[in-house]
């Protein structure tokens, strides 16, 4: 009996015993449930999101970069097909192997490879590394040919820039390289587009533009596995090319000033006169911009770096000269404004023997034998460094700085563009207090007259001061994009509406104000009596056109071509006694010691429409040296005149 | 073992056939179902290896279960200490001879199968402890001295399965002992006790857990701490779980598991998959069919006439509640990840043996309702 009542008794427990198990039970479950609740229900979006994330993967493909043009829209920065190698990190199962490999197919160097490993490290590992982007056509087929040994590798057509006029514009252009960590923070475009191996604008245009020539990167989306392997491709969105920008070059003009440069130093402008566009801005010697796209190597990087004739500097802008002689057309004109100087004095110039002297310092005209009696036209067109002497030393430097300044001197031109621009200097008494602590010597006015001294300009500025002398005397923006609200039409518009303006209420160059220093509006005359204008112009005509003018050999007799010009020649080094009385040739002194040469002219003389300024760094005499570059560009842009203002009217109706 | 007393009855074929669970069997069935369809869906869709495994399995397991039946219940109560002992002998030749996989050692191999005991001994324990507490008089249950059998008995084995080391099956098999205890009728103050003893030894215990343990269970609490080791199985489970939704993504359209971003999901977190692609109802569904499943073995329990059938129902019971609740739990973040398979829906061999006799016990529980065992 007692076996029975234990029996029971534990019958009783075990259903007591029961019952609160599943109680328990249904607790947990509906614990469980209320947990699946909470995680499909109430925070499905939060996780369909992850999940998304999870499958999801998006690459940057690279965008495609604006295009460079020139007035007629030659392509002068292109996107080239290239060749590229691509290494998908997620599919390679032995990197160390597949190199290997690759080095013996596609010729890899060490320092390549070294480059490799080291962009692998920043890298993710489903990311894509681009081991070499601009392979030969050869290189690029043998690859293909052991593809199928190397998984992961991927040969790729993909684009780059390339400039079709490689030597002849790169300091107009620029170049592009990889984009580095300070363009990086630069730019937010960049920041935004950026994608292994992104080329942006290293220099030039392509670096100062680079918002506008950028686009837009593409996107693809695909669906991946959890070791980042790609199973389908869920979305391309195409990435968009960055805008055209056209400049206002002539590609002829510019390839032919290079031409002429060819084997010197130096610096050739050309530019519109009314409208301001820059037609050519050459700066020699040059170097090829499609060395640097995929990396420049060390070899050619120092053949550049160390070439003591500075292929890097854009001469024409970053180059700082004396301006010499071609500085006097505009002291005969401040001294004409200011009624300092009679035209018709006449001062004699005596040559070496009696040369002129101030305050027992002597200062010697060029000619060894004088140029005798001088008035103001003969002393321009024959450059008599005499008669400047005395005209500067009566205007004096701080009036001579006011024009030479309104004239576009000592300012920079295309700063918003090419940031390595040199304002260059237009002293005054107050510079030299300002800039060294010292007094003005008016010895150093009387240098001054003739372009030497502390003076300093770009060739680019002598090109600006000429076109705004050959004007007439209107302010003009001289300008490297085209703009085509700037047109020949309304320039001559503006003009001729300033010049009425004038007339009835009378300008403030005619008052008394005319001394100011001030800023200029766009087409605003700066001249004070346009005779001043006209008497300069004349006499550059007579420089070029008449006997015993400086550049009498490189005139033109056709009216056509026929222009009027300056000749500078702009001392490196301050001749010594000795070596005044030893009379040395140019070619007889050591080049980095020898003269530049300049010169400065406008075309046709009849009805001027362009201006141009050359420089040959030590090239000797001006009218030896640079005006027979002159008479050569002068023609050829002359001979592009039409097809220039048929493009132009093309354009307008066009747009 | 002489002395006992046996009430058997006479039962005929047809008796027998009218006294199956069919109802059980038609819920086996279609878990069975369920889980071919989980199963082919980690191989992408594809008929091919895991599928074919499983599905053979299933069925050779499936026919066991319902031959099995057959078996007097008074079998299992003569050989329950030598079936306990045999999985205990097993152990111990795992422990020697064991096949290692992926850093544990766990198996023997059959050749027509890589037997895990310790799955067995998850069943072996509850026929054990039913057969332990159906002998021993009520009066004596409380008395500690019988309680030190059963501890030792639940101790080797779990130590032995640590040791493995699987720390999640040995806590299911100490669960399960724990269970049958319970329903035996043992004092709750010794529950509350251990179970306080438990929290207080908790540090020391974690301290003499694996690394790769005591990591796991240090993620649990803070599954950020290490994304993409440890704690990436939780947080990848729970985002294929939520990202199901109410309708779930579709059958093969779990991009979690398609794109391998679940681990183990052939095993352990198989649920996880089912419910990505099932979404909540489905995940609803499959826990119905799993409560019936419980409810169906409870039923029996109070049909038979014997303790030991009883206690050893309602401990199955119990147990399969174990299973479930922890590996269910374990997925969606409730508990730490110990390794611990779903019935039936998990691929594994062993697992869905160990589930097959045990049922098989239960339907013998069944068919054998009448039969008394009698201490004297």
């Amino acid at each position: 009996m007692h076996n029975r009542a234990s029996s029971v008794q534990k019958g009783r427990v075990i259903s007591r015993r029961l019952f609160i198990l599943t109680a328990a039970k249904l607790l947990l479950f509906a614990g469980i449930t209320s947990r699946l609740y909470s995680l499909q229900i109430s925070d499905r979006e939060k996780y369909e999101i992850l999940s998304d994330k999870n499958r999801i993967r998006e690459w940057k493909t690279p965008p495609q970069r604006g295009l460079i043009t020139d007035f007629y829209n030659k392509i002068l920065a292109d996107n080239d097909r290239v060749f590229q190698v691509h290494l998908s990190l997620d599919e390679i199962q032995n990197f160390d192997q597949i190199i290997f490999r690759l080095k013996n197919i596609i010729n890899l160097s060490n320092n390549e490879i070294r480059k490799i490993y080291k962009t692998k490290e920043k890298l993710k590992p489903w990311d894509t590394l681009v081991a070499s982007d601009n392979l030969d056509w050869s290189e690029f087929s043998k690859l293909n040919l052991y593809l199928h040994e190397l998984e992961g590798v991927k040969p790729v057509v993909s684009s780059s820039r390339y400039y079709p006029y490689a030597n002849n514009l790169v300091h107009i252009v620029g170049y592009v390289g990889q984009a580095s960590i300070k363009d990086i923070e630069r730019m937010e475009e960049i920041r935004e587009n950026l994608v292994p191996g992104l080329k942006v604008g290293k220099s030039g245009i392509e670096y100062s533009n680079e918002k506008l020539l950028i686009g837009k990167y593409g996107i693809k989306r695909y669906e991946v596995n959890s070791s980042g392997k790609r199973i389908s491709q869920l979305e391309h969105i195409k990435e968009s090319q960055g805008s055209e920008i056209k400049t206002t070059i002539d590609l002829e003009v510019q390839k032919f000033a290079q031409e002429l440069l060819k084997g010197q130093a130096g610096s050739i402008c050309a530019m519109d006169i009314y409208t301001g566009e820059i037609i050519a801005m050459a700066s020699s010697p040059t170097y090829d911009p499609n060395k640097f796209t995929h990396g420049i190597n060390h070899k050619d990087w120092n053949e550049i770096r160390d070439n003591p004739l500075k292929p890097l500097v854009n001469k024409s802008i970053a180059g700082l000269y004396s301006p010499g002689s071609t500085l006097k057309p505009l002291v005969a004109l401040a001294a004409l404004e200011f009624g300092t100087i009679d035209p018709e004095r006449a001062i004699e110039c005596k040559g070496h023997k009696h040369p002129y002297e101030l305050y027992g310092v002597k200062y010697h005209c060029w000619k060894k034998h004088g140029h005798g009696y001088m008035r103001l036209r003969n002393a321009i067109k024959q450059s008599c460094d005499t008669y400047f002497y005395e005209t500067a030393r009566l205007l004096g430097v701080d009036k001579l700085s006011i024009i030479a300044k309104r004239y576009g001197l000592g300012s920079n031109i295309l700063k918003d563009i090419y940031f390595d621009e040199k304002k260059g200097i237009v002293p005054n008494t107050q510079w030299k207090k300002n800039a060294m602590g010292k007094s003005w010597y008016l010895g150093e006015t009387v240098i001054n007259g003739i372009g030497q001294g502390y003076i300093q300009t770009t060739p680019l500025q002598l090109c600006l001061m000429t076109a705004q002398i050959a004007n007439g005397g209107y302010k003009i923006k001289p300008h490297i994009l085209y703009d085509e609200n700037i047109n020949i039409e309304n320039t001559k518009l503006e003009i001729a509406k300033q010049f009425t303006n004038d007339s009835l209420l009378g300008s403030p160059n005619t008052k008394e104000n005319y001394l100011e220093e001030r800023e200029y509006q766009l087409y605003e005359r700066l001249y004070k009596n346009s005779q001043n204008i006209n008497f300069v112009k004349d006499a550059m005509f007579g420089s070029t056109n008449e006997q015993y003018g400086t550049s009498y050999k490189s005139r033109y007799e056709d009216p056509k071509y026929q222009f009027a010009g300056k000749t500078g020649t702009s001392q490196v080094k301050r001749i010594t006694e000795v070596e005044r009385k030893l009379d040395l040739k140019q070619s007889q002194i050591e080049y980095k010691n020898r003269d530049h040469a300049l010169y400065i002219a406008f075309a046709p003389y009849k009805d001027p429409r362009y201006s141009i300024s050359v420089l040959i760094e030590h090239g000797g005499s001006g009218s030896r040296a640079a005006a027979p570059l002159a008479n050569k560009l002068i023609k050829k842009i002359i001979d592009r005149h039409g097809i220039r203002e048929q493009t132009r009217k093309a354009n307008l109706t066009l747009a | 073992m002489l002395t006992e007393r046996l009430y058997t009855s006479k039962y005929s074929f047809f008796d027998k056939l009218l006294a199956i669970d069919y109802f059980l069997i038609f819920i086996v069935i279609m878990i069975g179902a369920v889980s071919v369809f989980a199963i082919h869906s980690t191989e992408g869709g594809e008929f091919s290896y895991y599928t074919k495994n499983h599905l053979i399995r299933l069925v050779a397991f499936f026919v066991m279960f319902l031959f099995l039946s057959f078996i007097k219940i008074i079998f299992w109560y003569r050989n329950a200490y030598i079936f306990y002992f045999i999985c205990l002998f097993l152990l111990i030749i795992v422990l020697l001879f064991g096949i290692t996989a992926s850093g544990s050692k766990r198996w023997i191999n059959l050749y027509f199968l890589n037997l895990q005991p310790s799955e067995l001994m998850k069943i072996a324990i509850i026929v054990c402890f039913a057969r332990y507490y159906h002998k021993i008089q009520s009066a004596d249950i409380q008395n500690y001295r019988f309680l030190l059998i059963p501890i030792t008995l639940i101790i080797i084995p779990c130590y032995l399965v640590i040791a493995q080391p699987d720390l999640g099956t040995s806590i299911l098999i100490a669960g399960s002992g724990i269970v049958v205890i319970w329903l035996a009728g043992l004092n709750i103050k010794y529950f509350v006790y251990s179970g306080l003893l438990l929290l207080v030894s908790f540090p020391f215990v974690v301290s003499i857990l694996k690394p790769y343990q005591k990591s796991r269970i240090l993620t649990f609490f803070n599954p950020d701490r290490d994304p993409l080791g440890t704690g990436y199985q939780i947080i990848q489970s729970k985002i294929a779980i939520g990202s199901g939704g109410f309708f779930g993504k579709g059958y093969l359209k779990g991009t979690q598991s398609y794109l391998e971003f679940l681990p183990e999901k052939h095993t352990d977190f198989i649920f996880t998959l089912f419910s990505e692609e099932f979404g909540f109802l489905g995940s609803i569904i499959l826990l119905l069919l799993y409560i019936l499943l419980i409810y169906r073995v409870i039923s029996t329990g109070f049909i038979v006439r014997s303790f030991f059938a009883k206690l050893y129902c309602f401990g199955f019971a119990s147990a399969i509640f174990l299973y479930v609740f922890v590996n269910i739990s374990m997925v969606l973040g409730l508990l730490p990840i110990v390794g611990a398979p779903l019935p039936i829906m998990s691929y594994g061999g062993s697992s869905m043996l160990s589930i097959m006799l045990g049922l098989s016990i239960v339907m013998s529980c069944r068919i054998y309702s009448q039969d008394q065992i009698s201490k004297y």
